[in-house]
């Protein structure tokens, strides 16, 4: 028994099921006292399901769980932080309104009133001995992101929490954010904390933890030590096959002005300005990149540009064809359908699937003919060239469904992204404008998506993609646009920058911004 | 294999989502609940000192016995049909029109004004029409109002739907006590509406309950089939995604809600010009409420609708019918009505979620 006495969690056999979906299948996990283990897995795999069993938001349907060796039971996250185990999650559970230290307190059982003072007191120690920076009396809506995510952390340590569990921390970070929050975990490790870190990033993985966990399809694949493996050995076993995961850039001579952005500002709907002056050329037969922190004006950004959100000043210019004949045209301002009625294919594959680019409970033909029902004439709905037209999505991009006739939400999300982008791409488009193409889906998926951007790309479409995933950009952008609080602190060359120069303009508006003719090849 | 030990146990009892359902299996759950509400109102009937085989038996009996009774409870289920078919097209673009009671009324009161003062003017095909025009104008306007609201100041349309039934309903009122006082009247009541006008009886029951069956096919394909009825669709499941796919939000909201009150306010004019005869303050009588259950307990589906508005128009009558033979209170007669629809409507719990007891395995369904 003294292997067990020294594991933090000792999770057996464990089984968590969502009616016919099987999220987690006997998944055995471990870990140490005092190390980083690092949960990794596609989307998909059962990584947050697992931990969430453990910090007791879900309960598992077979299986053990063992704390410090002693066998129990997690109803519920208070008997998660009962046993010192707290969850940092990747959308974060704050009150707006409230400090930083009263978030930290709230809920903690104790007397009517808070002793804020001495609240602050303590918050501020303990901020100090893990390397934090925080301000205790700052109010979360006044914070960014990575404060935010440094309130979570204390709140959970705040409670005595041994064990923590970090889900993806480092999506919402830059890389300089990144590189603190990892300090500040070696800093924990030191103290003699237990930490899982959920993440799906392999650069990651190899930089802060001592042993690495797999999932694949809510199976347990195995574990190793990080400091005799490598990248394309984590891969494999996280995909199942070896997978060369180089995006290809392909190089299209043909490059026309398509899309010219002007002076472009608008509001936010608290009145605030998302966008500040922007100015930026989209051409045909490339792929702009848009790097930014979540929140930097990317929504607002793609928004304007379809016709969904107002601007209050600026111009976007459209120059193209339609059947031959050019086109100029200004399109701010014009709704959806004016835009197409103008001849302009503008497609648009907003951030939020399911609550914009589809509806979740109609079915695959309601969900294609969504941007063109409106074309054939009479005042009945046309339903047989959309079921066609879905049939053709299903079998050229491997979309798994029963049939067309399932609705959209069954689907899973790379399956769900493939029928939007399908028929965003239908309909083509001659300004494609893609947000977040890929979270959420498996390497597959993701690399699929990726093929089908850069074949609208060959054939001449003016790609914008909204990306958060910096390799990701830096690999398939052609140029590559940084936006930071609603402004462009630059448009680079994304062969000639590293990660950091970028991570730098995530956070800072440069003072000279690079000509847009400037990187042009 | 293994179990689960500790220092807290297992909840007693879990929810979990069905991943669908067989629809005979939804249908024997609906029977069932149908069985355990009529076991349970029949304790209420054994307390109340009666046989509820009888009682139940006199309800069926009161309800479609004869030709007679079947033409009242027709009579019942036809506004119901209708309005619930109104509200349910502003509900399936998730705007809570709960003021088809209000829009019946304002319906009522055009109808009313053609129908008691121009009576002498028109023939009746004429004056049947103009009634009818005015009925549906009338309750799609006040129906316009809240959707214009929203559209335009993102109001809240249940509070403001609501509102505007008490606003009509007190308009009733000050007619029947003022300006439209029938004249020798000491009662606040409005003149009967003239023979001569009266809406022309098919079967027995005015010819609103052929434009019913006529509607649920119409609004049906019209949900279906049409562009506006995937308009409302689109706009019902989410506001982004509509706009997303050009649809103009207001533009649908505000002619949806002209068309669902404009079904609500021809109910008031057939109300008026063929069941009642007048106005007064219970010429809605409910029916905009009840009719939501209905929407509801159909799922939005206007062949369901036909079928639960019978339904409860039975329930109502039959109600009415044991009042009468066992000289059951009408408060107590409800409270069975009440019961029967609070299963039906809970029941669709359980075909969408299943219990799981403690220690029990998840097994596959």
């Amino acid at each position: 028994m003294a292997e067990t006495k020294k594991l933090a969690v000792k999770m057996h056999k464990v089984t968590k099921t969502f009616g016919k979906v099987i999220a987690n299948k006997d998944v055995d996990l471990e870990l140490r006292e005092g190390e980083i283990l690092a949960l990794l897995g596609e989307n998909g795999s059962g990584k947050t399901t697992l931990m969430n069993m453990l910090s007791g938001i879900y309960f598992p349907d077979y299986g053990e769980i063992h704390i410090h060796g002693e066998s129990v039971t997690i109803c519920s996250p208070k008997d998660a932080f009962a046993l010192g185990i707290g969850m940092i999650h990747q959308h974060f559970k704050l009150v707006d309104v409230l400090t930083a230290a009263e978030n930290i307190v709230l809920g903690l059982d104790g007397g009517l009133t808070v002793n804020r003072k001495e609240v602050n007191r303590k918050v501020a120690e303990l901020a100090q001995r893990y390397g934090f920076e925080v301000d205790p009396a700052k109010k979360i809506y006044n914070m960014a992101v990575s404060e935010k995510q440094t309130v979570e952390i204390l709140k959970v340590l705040y409670r005595g929490a041994d064990i923590l569990i970090l889900d993806e921390p480092t999506a919402v970070l830059t890389p300089q954010e990144t590189e603190k929050l990892f300090a500040v975990l070696r800093n924990m490790k030191k103290d003699g904390k237990s930490i899982i870190i959920i993440t799906h990033k392999l650069n990651e993985v190899m930089s802060i933890s001592d042993r690495v966990a797999i999932l694949r399809k809510g199976e347990y694949i195995g574990v190793v030590n990080t400091a005799e493996t490598n990248q394309s050995q984590l891969t494999e076993m996280m995909v199942g096959r070896p997978i060369n995961l180089k995006i290809d850039r392909p190089q299209v001579k043909k490059k026309e002005a398509r899309l010219k952005v002007v002076d472009l500002t608008c509001l936010n709907g608290d009145g605030v300005k998302a966008l500040n002056n922007v100015s930026f050329t989209a051409h045909g037969g490339e792929i702009l990149g848009v790097a930014g922190i979540a929140g930097s004006g990317q929504k607002e950004l793609c928004e304007v540009i379809a016709g969904l959100h107002p601007a209050i000043g600026g111009s976007v210019l459209f120059t193209g064809e339609h059947n031959g004949e050019p086109i100029k045209e200004r399109i701010l301002e014009l709704k959806p359908d004016e835009i197409a009625k103008r001849g302009i294919a503008m497609a648009y594959v907003p951030e939020d699937r399911l609550g914009m680019g589809l509806v979740a409970n109609m079915d695959m033909t309601d969900n294609v003919m969504l941007r063109s029902y409106k074309e054939n004439k009479g005042i009945f709905v046309d339903r047989k060239t959309p079921r066609a037209l879905s049939e053709k999505l299903i079998e050229e991009l491997e979309i798994v469904t029963p049939g067309v006739d399932t609705p959209v939400g069954r689907l899973s999300g790379g399956n769900v992204q493939k029928v939007l982008l399908g028929r965003e791409i239908a309909y083509e488009p001659s300004v494609l404008v893609v947000a977040y193409p890929v979270r959420g889906l498996d390497i597959n998926s993701s690399y699929r998506i990726y093929d089908l951007l850069n074949e609208q790309k060959r054939k001449g479409v003016a790609v914008i993609f909204i990306g958060e995933d910096l390799d990701v950009l830096m690999e398939i952008s052609d140029r590559l646009m940084v936006m930071c609080g609603g402004r462009i602190s630059g448009i680079v060359n994304p062969r000639e920058v590293t990660k950091d120069e970028i991570g730098l303009m995530m956070i800072h508006v440069g003072e000279e911004k690079t000509d847009d003719e400037e990187v042009e090849e | 294999m293994s179990k689960i030990h500790g220092k807290v146990r297992e909840p007693l009892l879990r929810m979990a989502k069905r991943d669908g359902i067989s629809s005979q299996k939804a249908w024997l759950i609906r029977g069932i609940a149908f069985l355990l509400s009529l076991m349970t109102g029949a304790l209420m009937i054994l307390a109340l000192g009666h046989n509820p085989l009888a009682v139940y038996q006199a309800m069926i009996v009161g309800a479609c016995g004869s030709g007679t009774v079947l033409q009242e409870t027709v009579k019942i289920a036809v506004p119901l049909l209708i309005t619930a078919i109104g509200i349910s097209f502003a509900f399936k673009m998730k705007f809570w029109n709960i003021g088809g009671e209000g829009q019946i009324l304002v319906g009522a009161v055009a109808a009313g004004y053609f129908g008691l003062f121009t009576a002498h003017i028109f023939p009746k095909v004429p004056l049947v029409l103009l009634m009818m025009t005015a009925g549906m104008l009338a309750g799609g306007i006040y129906g316009l109002i809240p959707a214009v609201c929203k559209a335009k100041w993102g109001t809240n349309e249940t509070l403001f739907t609501l509102m505007l039934n008490y606003i009509a309903l007190a308009f009733i009122k000050y007619l029947m006590n003022g300006p439209w006082k029938a004249p020798g009247s000491s009662y606040p009541k409005i003149a009967m509406l003239v023979k001569g006008a009266r809406l022309t009886k098919i079967l027995g029951v005015h010819w609103g309950w052929i434009l019913a069956l006529i509607l649920v096919v119409v609004s049906s394909i019209y949900l279906k089939k049409t562009k506006q009825g995937y308009e409302i669709a689109v706009v019902g499941e989410s506001n982004n995604t509509a706009r997303y796919a050009g649809i103009n939000v207001s533009k649908v909201f505000v002619r949806t809600m002209f068309i669902s009150g404009a079904l609500c306010g021809l109910v008031g004019m057939l109300q008026f010009a063929g069941a009642d005869y007048t106005l007064t303050e219970g010429t809605a009588g409910g029916i905009g409420f009840t009719a939501i259950t209905v929407a509801w307990l159909a799922k939005m589906n206007p062949y369901g609708m036909l079928i639960v508005s019978v339904f409860i128009a039975i329930l109502e009558r039959g109600a009415n019918a044991i009042q009468t033979q066992f000289k059951i209170p009408s408060s107590a007669a409800d409270l069975l009505i009440g019961i029967i629809l609070f299963f039906m409507l809970g029941c669709e719990f359980f075909i969408s979620y299943r219990l799981i007891l403690r220690g029990k395995e998840e097994k596959d369904a």
